[in-house]
């Protein structure tokens, strides 16, 4: 793995306090999404319908996404492909110099992390406020996402404290309630005056050229709703056929994401207002971007990494992410779905070791409201990265010891006389447990067990050699 | 023949827990089960495959299963080696029909102990007798991929002088994971120790679990803490009289 | 052009062809139970309650009317073009400003209230939500934009759920630009999981249940 990453895990791991709040925050929605998933009698079945239904649509991409695209157009908006972050930042500023506009409002979307948009936007001199609590503060303080669902989970109520002191220059305030107030305050007066609102999307509905958006707070149908146009940006694996799959897609996002039976707010939104609405945005667009998705398609094992809503429940329940938090993570999208989205989106090079942050424990798999074989994926991942190194012909070491592993293994006296001499080698203890072994036998791996735990003592004789003797 | 099993006891038992292959066939011998050990029986491949090395993987896995396809029933003192076969043999061999259809005719005659004992021998009291206080944790594969959770607490239940107290959660890994262990050494000492603090929670003298690694583990933790708490293999507890 | 070469893209991962027709895929699940409407009513209220919203029975408009009257007493209040609302004599009440049809007028308006009440067209039972469907009758900033939010709402609209509410309404696209889904005050729980109301929307809700 690469020295970063390593580094990463490691200062969060000694970061006590970002321990406590990683592990307590991910432990109330992890027991917030068994509560209401218990209570789903035919949760099971969901999942299986969920998944279906991702699987179908996956393999008719391009089908769903011209429906998509032939409804948008019939409900008087507009769709607009993008091959990448460039794509994406050309159309957007494009129509914002058309519209003169100078003010946009953001909610929460990750599709819109991965290519930068506000960089891009700040860039060129536009404002680009995101109006989601926790986006907002980081966008204040300048950092990235923690968790897909809830963003500033490392923040305390003092961190706030002192970034909106600096940033919005005023008096320290360290009540919660207050906090919010004062966002609630400074942002209602953004989404007032904006131009543009641009959204991600949960799911783009195909026989309704509708986008559908998720939300707790209310930011995301001010931003669709207050300023004249209205941009939603998503990811083309985000296409469901129907409006009706709805009813199964609905039913596990909330109570996967955070244990509630539904999000506060769920949009179901068509084109610009209709004649004779009385609110609504003039101008709707859908941006479809790929950047990078394509290139999951053609592995017919792997593409199933396309059916993510983004609930984060993998995180939640992941004992790795629990631990080493969002940031350990090299790319915008964490915990075991950032595990196994980044190297097919950035190839395994990127950072070999990420697919082996993972004891392969499965909560995920289990946890997955589409039934993405996580844990599969992780192991064909393993695989690419060594073959991979293999044509690069690195960590040769590795592979040399792992061929001698599996040749030995084929030879079974060998295998017993190996373990006689790694047993006569051991210092001997009298049953106890070992807590550091001589030079000779102090190779890495042994070294790196003994740094954290001991060692068992090496038994008089092996099982076979008792089985003789019985 | 109905009675016969053999013993598929993974290198790890073999070289370093060999009282636990010696436990499960003193169990099974008890029930009347005539136990085989075939002799040419190494590992199951797992390191390699977990490691990605799937060609090295499938070496090992051929060797198994020319040892093993011959006998009828095969038990194993741990739930990643048995799932290993079970559920992973078949993605080795994808593109081998030949190899995959033997692995196919095998892998529904591979079980874990306790499923043995409570699904094959239809068990749940072998007899046993062990004094103290007795916590439960779910290794993974076995949980998982295995789906095994009720029939070892079963099995425990009817111990006589075993008191079973549950560790909340149970269910959480103990950061082991084969190379992981060595690979992440930091963070899998710090998933080991959150498992320890919920076990300590219970007070029980004893950890139980169905995999000798996840028991290495913990134990490798408990030992470097100086905790007195120890760790058994179930097959260990269903053997004491 | 970006779109044609994402879609010959898909196309060739998929080993499909321009114009080529999706498979045969899984029908939706739709499963619409039984319920009783005093079950319906009952469970309603419940969820919202357990939301911190809240919520009254009233025998028939009169009886709203009189309900919303003690609510709103004092306050500044906006409500949607909603008949039913004129049929109970809400947008009558001393305090509210309603029949607004211009989008600037409306939302001046609406960012000052201290009440937007609206009817619902239609509430799902299980969950507790209220569905708002845009149209010249329901604007969308009224649930919006002032920090309490008012529903007086018909019984008969109650359903039992989303699978029943998507057999109702299979293409909300062909009647509307926006169907919101509303469960609930405005909440987050961003900063230390500690959980706030009112972020950006509402964050009281208040629903009258009429009949």
């Amino acid at each position: 793995m690469s020295v970063e990453f390593d580094q990463k895990i490691n200062e969060t791991l000694a970061d006590a306090n970002l321990q406590l709040a990683i592990y307590g925050s991910t432990a109330r929605l992890k027991q917030g999404r068994i509560d209401t998933v218990g209570a789903l009698p035919d949760y099971q079945e969901l999942r299986t319908q969920a998944n279906a239904v991702k699987k179908h649509t996956i393999e008719n991409l391009d089908y769903y996404l011209e429906e998509f695209e032939r409804n948008v157009k019939a409900r008087g908006g507009q769709v607009v492909y993008c091959k990448d972050a460039t794509d994406v930042a050309d159309f957007v500023l494009g129509l914002a110099k058309e519209r003169e506009a100078r003010l946009i409002v953001k909610s929460k979307s990750m599709t819109t992390e991965e290519v930068d948009l506000n960089e891009r936007l700040e860039h060129h001199g536009l404002e680009s406020v995101e109006t989601d609590l926790g986006e907002y503060i980081l966008q204040l303080a300048h950092e990235r996402p923690y968790h897909i669902v809830a963003p500033a989970l490392h923040k305390t109520r003092y961190d706030v404290a002192e970034i909106f002191t600096e940033k919005l220059k005023v008096p320290r305030e360290t009540v919660i309630e207050k906090q919010t107030a004062i966002a609630r305050s400074v942002l209602r007066e953004k989404f007032l005056a904006a131009d543009i609102g641009i959204s991600g999307a949960n799911f783009l509905v195909a026989d309704s050229g509708a986008v559908v958006i998720i939300e707790n707070e209310g930011n995301a149908r001010l931003t669709t709703s207050a300023p004249k146009v209205h941009i939603a940006v998503a990811g083309i694996e985000k296409v469901i056929p129907r409006a009706q799959d709805l009813a199964t897609f609905l039913k596990l996002l909330a109570r996967s994401a955070t244990g509630q039976m539904m999000s506060v707010y769920a949009s179901f939104l068509a084109g610009p207002r209709r004649p004779g609405e009385v609110d609504g945005p003039d101008e709707f667009y859908v941006v479809l971007l790929d950047n990078g998705r394509t290139k999951l398609l053609p592995d017919r094992s792997k593409r199933q990494s396309l059916y993510c809503i983004r609930c984060g429940a993998c995180l939640n329940t992941c004992p790795v992410y629990r631990k080493i938090g969002g940031h350990s993570f090299p790319w915008v999208y964490s915990g075991p779905i950032g595990a196994i989205l980044t190297p097919q989106f950035m190839g395994v090079s990127h950072e070999p070791g990420l697919p082996f942050a993972s004891s392969l424990c499965g909560a995920c798999g289990e946890v997955c409201p589409v039934k993405i074989d996580i844990p599969k994926i992780l192991l064909e991942l393993r695989s690419d990265v060594k073959k991979s190194e293999t044509r690069e012909k690195q960590n040769r070491w590795e592979k040399l010891a792992f061929r001698a592993f599996a040749w030995l293994m084929t030879k079974p006296s060998l295998f017993e006389m190996a373990g006689r001499i790694g047993a006569s080698m051991a210092p001997s203890t009298d049953g106890k447990w070992i807590s550091s072994v001589p030079a000779a036998m102090n190779l890495p791996p042994v070294k790196r067990w003994l740094s954290q735990r001991d060692l068992p003592p090496p038994p008089g004789r092996s099982f076979r050699e008792l089985w003789r003797r019985r | 023949m109905a009675n016969r099993v053999a013993l598929f006891v993974t290198c790890m038992v073999d070289q370093l827990f060999p009282k636990v292959g010696i436990a499960m066939a003193d169990v099974l011998e008890r029930l009347g089960y005539q136990v085989d050990f075939p002799e040419q029986q190494t590992c199951c491949g797992q390191p390699a495959f977990n490691s990605g090395y799937r060609a090295e993987a499938r070496t090992v896995a051929r060797h198994f299963l020319e040892t093993f396809e011959a006998h009828e029933r095969i038990v194993v003192p741990s739930g990643s080696c048995t799932s290993m076969v079970s559920h992973h043999y078949a993605d080795l061999f994808e593109k081998e029909p030949e190899t995959l259809a033997r692995v196919h005719a095998l892998e529904k005659r591979v079980f874990e102990f306790s499923a043995f004992l409570t699904e094959v021998a239809q068990v749940e009291d072998v007899g046993a007798r062990f004094d103290g206080v007795v916590t439960f944790h779910d290794g993974c594969h076995a949980l998982r991929e295995l789906g095994i959770r009720s029939g070892p607490r079963r099995l425990l239940a009817n111990v006589r002088g075993l008191e079973l107290r549950e560790m909340l959660p149970a269910e959480e890994c103990c950061g082991f994971g084969g190379t992981f262990s060595v690979k992440f050494p930091e963070l899998s000492g710090a998933m080991a120790r959150t498992k320890i603090d919920a076990i300590l929670k219970t007070g029980a003298g004893t950890v139980v679990s169905l995999d000798p690694s996840c028991l290495m583990q913990i134990q490798g933790v408990l030992s470097r803490m100086g905790s007195p708490v120890q760790t058994m293999h179930l097959a260990e507890v269903l053997a004491s009289r | 052009m970006a779109r044609e070469n994402i879609l010959h893209k898909i196309r060739t991962a998929l080993g499909r062809s321009a114009g080529q027709d999706a498979a045969d895929g899984p029908p939706p699940r739709i499963v619409v139970p039984e319920m009783e409407i005093e079950d319906r009513i009952h469970s309603m209220r419940t969820r919202i309650e357990a939301l911190a919203g809240r919520t009254m029975r009233a025998a028939n408009g009169c009886a709203a009317r009189e309900m919303v009257a003690g609510e709103i007493a004092g306050k500044t209040s906006v409500a949607s073009n909603s008949p039913f609302l004129r049929e109970c004599g809400v947008t009558e009440l001393p305090g509210v400003r309603s029949g607004i049809t211009d989008r600037e007028e409306l939302r001046q308006i609406c960012a000052v209230a201290d009440i937007g009440i609206t009817s619902a067209d239609y509430v799902l039972a299980d969950t507790g939500t209220l569905v708002m469907i845009a149209s010249p009758a329901e604007a969308r900033l009224i649930s919006l934009l002032p920090p309490v939010h008012l529903a007086v709402v018909p019984k008969e609209r109650i359903l039992t759920g989303l699978d029943e509410l998507f057999s109702v309404v299979p293409q909300p696209a062909e009647i509307t630009s926006s169907m919101v889904m509303i469960t609930g005050p405005s909440r987050t729980a961003d900063i230390e999981q500690f959980l706030v109301r009112g972020v950006h929307g509402p964050g009281a809700i208040a629903v009258v249940v009429v009949g």
